[in-house]
């Protein structure tokens, strides 16, 4: 029984390392500039953590494969529980110190410095249940918004003016994130009713949506491709199915794409 | 050695009951504390099947969105729907949460327990033990009866995020009455186990028998203390804020609504109010409940493992300054759900570092008892089996927490199956471990009868390798981008990932069936099992010192004299074990 349970939780433990070490289901490709830090970070973060799992269950199961049923005197463990207390303290502490210095760089890399100058901004309303993107416009300006303005019916998404306020009249509205590759971009999200969040898996980066903040994120894409943008965020019932598209172009087709837009 | 502690006698003495008289009082509105503390586990086992149905109805869907299930498309084709889902799991997660995880392992064991561990005949209040039950019984009744009521329970998840959960039924179906319900559900579960906190920090504090002192305490009545001391203040925050969501809701007030919001082309006429708000005080209680769910579950184990290894727990007062590190650390960390949330980031940095810091006092933990098994004459119940199960599926779910730790970690992984896989493991499975482990151990006492020890041990190796199945997959869909809370995976890139749901249904499925190994042991053992002894497992503490059952007043009128701690296992030159009230 011992040693079926010491089997069971050597063979549990192998597979489950060996389908992560294998890469069987990994993460998509990164396509974006800060999305190098975050990968290595994941893993490292699998290495220490894996030998810590296979060790402890390893352990686990040969010290059951050992005592169980054993009739022999008992043996307390060499050194008591110094060991287990030193392990600990060191062991992890060297890991969380390590993780948490590298990790804090990554993460001040990505939200706690500006967009790069020059970043192109777009603007992003999140609603039930959907995702809207607003260009500035050859203006390079951003009409104002009004909640009261804002009506799915007129498709006016961003609540704006264009009969009183000259600088949205230009606004480009999209229902897809078209991006030029290897250029900064800073979104501003915005959400008009309830919790959103955006998250797109191959550029690394996930952030809430929340109505009454504006919340600003910026990210470099370093890939021409069609990649999915999904809500993690619990929004409602159509919440599997709040999903847009980001279209990351050459500068010549995003150019094109903004004046085919400016022109609808 | 003994250590002087505070005459206790005299009080006990004062609260000195007579036996109850007549059906109501002894079995319904009962001031004892084990008659409340079964009724805490029977609450809970209603709970946790009611909770596991949810589960496989979600679990079906995913794994067979083209299916139809018959017991419910016969009723109604399209019952299915998003919306039905996203109730399915909300109703999932507040029923296990709160009225499994919380009363079986805290409020059911540790009544039944805790009073008899220190050597009291009850709680400190009987009276506001008996209220904590009916007040947690009635609040079940007001969730569940969401499901009767014609848009159905609420969708928001357990975690009622503003202003889904705050805005009322222009956010969707089941966010009307049903989410006014739940709020009423959890405002009232609150009082129930602030009263139960309350009395069982007086019980400890105040009713401990002579000699029992603080050091002296079982690991599971230390776990039951820092968890009653958690509670305290985890539910005095969450209790006004579900009473803020429900003036939200009903009153017109903005605690979480800010200006500007537009449903239905409408401005709602809030303003003032942040939604971050109410995720701060809700995890401000919230991840405190990890450890209310898990900590009674580490006591449990460290209780119940010394007297199958046969051998005492290395550093016990070490593991007792780990669960007060935890429990206190666990008051440090709440901001680690709200990485992505858009407060300030360099909290998010703040918050990370003693997320990660409390991997080290549940380090030690894990290594004190994998040490401990080292050497032993470890004897393989079932009992004794789902505590080894506790410790690996603990290692399991406690390391994926390095991960989501960190806030650049989590900026991929936050929303993802990863983040499912993690708490299903460390605070779900292991916490259901600890319960299976005690409830094996306990029942002889609790009920005069053994389990059966054949089904026990089927019973946990099929859920060992089951649970494995289910939820270390979850970690791999994270890692490959899988959102969580999808009613239906549309997206392109989750279409590869689709085999990987259909294999966790269907281990998801069995490992249900399995749990009827348990419930068929449960109820056939309380009728016909083999009648117990005093004390089967040859144990220490004082539980084992008294009859099974033990009587009215839990020592027959005798208050028992506590010489020794409960950890006394295989000392040299001893008998194998030496009761805590045995002589000197």
């Amino acid at each position: 029984m011992g040693k079926l349970f010491a089997v069971t939780v050597a063979i549990l433990t192998i597979v489950s390392a060996g389908i992560f070490m294998l890469h069987i289901w990994w993460l998509p490709p990164d396509v974006s500039v800060l999305g190098t830090g975050i990968d290595h970070q994941i893993n490292e973060t699998m290495m220490a953590s894996g030998v810590l799992f296979v060790g402890a269950q390893l352990a686990l199961a040969a010290f059951v494969w050992q005592s169980a049923g054993s009739s022999a005197p008992i043996r307390i463990f060499p050194g008591g529980a110094t060991p287990m207390v030193v392990t600990a303290v060191v062991l992890v502490g060297i890991e969380v110190l390590v993780l948490t210095l590298v990790g804090s760089k990554i993460w001040a890399g990505l939200f706690m410095v500006q967009a790069p100058k020059g970043a192109l901004q777009v603007d992003v309303q999140a609603e039930q249940f959907a995702f809207y993107f607003r260009y500035a416009g050859p203006d390079g300006k951003f009409g104002a918004m009004d909640p009261a303005k804002i009506s799915d019916a007129n498709n006016n998404f961003f609540g704006l003016d264009p009969a009183n306020d000259t600088t949205a009249r230009d606004d480009i509205i999209s229902g897809s994130l078209a991006i030029p590759v290897n250029r900064p971009i800073l979104l501003t999200l915005h959400s008009r009713d309830v919790g959103h969040a955006f998250y797109v898996p191959q550029l690394r980066i996930q952030q809430d949506f929340v109505p009454g903040l504006v919340i600003p994120i910026h990210f470099t894409a370093t890939t021409v491709g069609k990649y999915e943008l999904v809500c993690t965020q619990l929004c409602g019932l159509g919440h599997y199915n709040m999903r847009a598209y980001v279209e990351v172009m050459s500068d010549s087709d995003f150019a094109q794409w903004l004046k085919t837009q400016a022109n609808q | 050695m003994t250590t002087p502690v505070r005459e206790t006698v005299a009080k006990i003495t004062e609260l000195k009951h007579t036996p109850p008289q007549g059906f109501l009082r002894k079995y319904v509105f009962s001031l004892d504390h084990k008659v409340i503390g079964r009724q805490y586990l029977d609450l809970a086992l209603v709970a946790v099947i009611t909770g596991m149905v949810l589960s496989w109805l979600m679990r079906l869907h995913l794994g067979y969105p083209a299916a139809s299930i018959p017991a419910l498309g016969a009723a109604n084709p399209s019952l299915m729907t998003p919306e039905f889902y996203l109730q399915l799991m909300t109703m999932h997660g507040t029923i296990m949460v709160f009225f499994v995880l919380t009363t079986a392992p805290f409020a059911g064991f540790g009544n039944f327990f805790l009073p008899i561990q220190v050597g009291a005949e009850d709680m400190a209040f009987p009276r506001f033990n008996m209220m904590s039950f009916w007040v947690t019984f009635l609040a079940f009744l007001v969730l569940v009866s969401s499901f009767f009521i014609p848009d159905g329970p609420a969708l928001s998840g357990w975690t009622a995020y503003a202003p889904l959960s705050a805005i009322g039924k222009d956010a969707g179906p089941g966010q009307g009455l049903g989410q006014t319900l739940w709020a009423v559900s959890i405002a009232l579960f609150c009082v129930g186990q602030l009263l139960g906190a309350l009395n069982f920090i007086a019980t400890t504090l105040d009713l401990r028998t002579k000699g029992m002192s603080l050091t002296r305490l079982p690991f599971s009545t230390w776990a039951w203390f820092t968890t009653s001391v958690i509670g305290l203040i985890a539910f005095s925050v969450l209790l006004p804020a579900c009473i803020l969501l429900i003036l939200d809701r009903v009153a017109g007030t903005s605690f979480f609504l800010p200006a500007g919001l537009v449903f239905n082309d409408q401005v709602q006429p809030h303003s003032g109010g942040s939604p971050l708000l109410w995720q701060h005080l809700f995890w401000f209680f919230g991840h405190p409940e990890v450890y209310i769910a898990i900590l009674p579950g580490i006591g449990i184990v460290s209780h119940i493992l010394p007297a199958f290894t046969r051998k005492p727990l290395l550093g016990p007062r070490v593991l007792i300054g780990c669960m007060v590190a935890i429990g206190f650390l666990s008051y440090t960390v709440w901001g680690h759900h709200m990485f992505l949330s858009g407060m300030n980031p360099f909290s998010a940095i703040l918050f990370s570092i003693p997320t990660l810091i409390i991997t080290i006092p549940a380090t030690i933990v894990t290594l004190l008892w994998i040490g401990s098994i080292y050497g032993s004459r470890l004897r393989l119940t079932a009992a004794s089996l789902f505590c080894l199960g506790f410790v690996s599926v603990f290692v399991s779910g406690g390391i994926s927490g390095f991960f989501l730790a960190q806030p650049s970690i989590d900026t991929y992984l936050h929303g993802t199956y990863f983040v499912v896989g993690h708490f299903h493991f460390v605070m779900g499975v292991a916490a259901m471990f600890g319960i299976f482990a005690g409830t094996y151990f306990w029942f002889p006492k609790m009920y005069g009868r053994m389990m059966n020890e054949t089904l026990g041990k089927w019973h946990f190796a099929l859920t060992f390798i089951g649970v494995y199945c289910i939820f270390m997959p979850m970690h791999y869909l994270g890692l490959a981008g899988n959102v969580r809370r999808y009613a239906s995976f549309t997206d392109d890139y989750l279409q590869p990932l689709l085999p990987v749901h259909k294999f966790i249904t269907i281990a998801a499925l069995f490992t249900g069936a399995v749990q009827l190994l348990f419930f068929v042991n449960l109820i056939w053992s309380r009728f016909k099992g083999a009648p117990a002894t005093d004390n089967p497992w040859e144990a220490t503490s004082l539980e084992w010192s008294t009859s099974s059952p033990p009587p009215f007043d839990n020592f027959g009128g005798r208050h028992p004299v506590v010489t020794r701690g409960p950890n006394e296992y295989g000392a040299p030159g001893a008998s194998d074990h030496l009761m805590q009230a045995g002589g000197a």
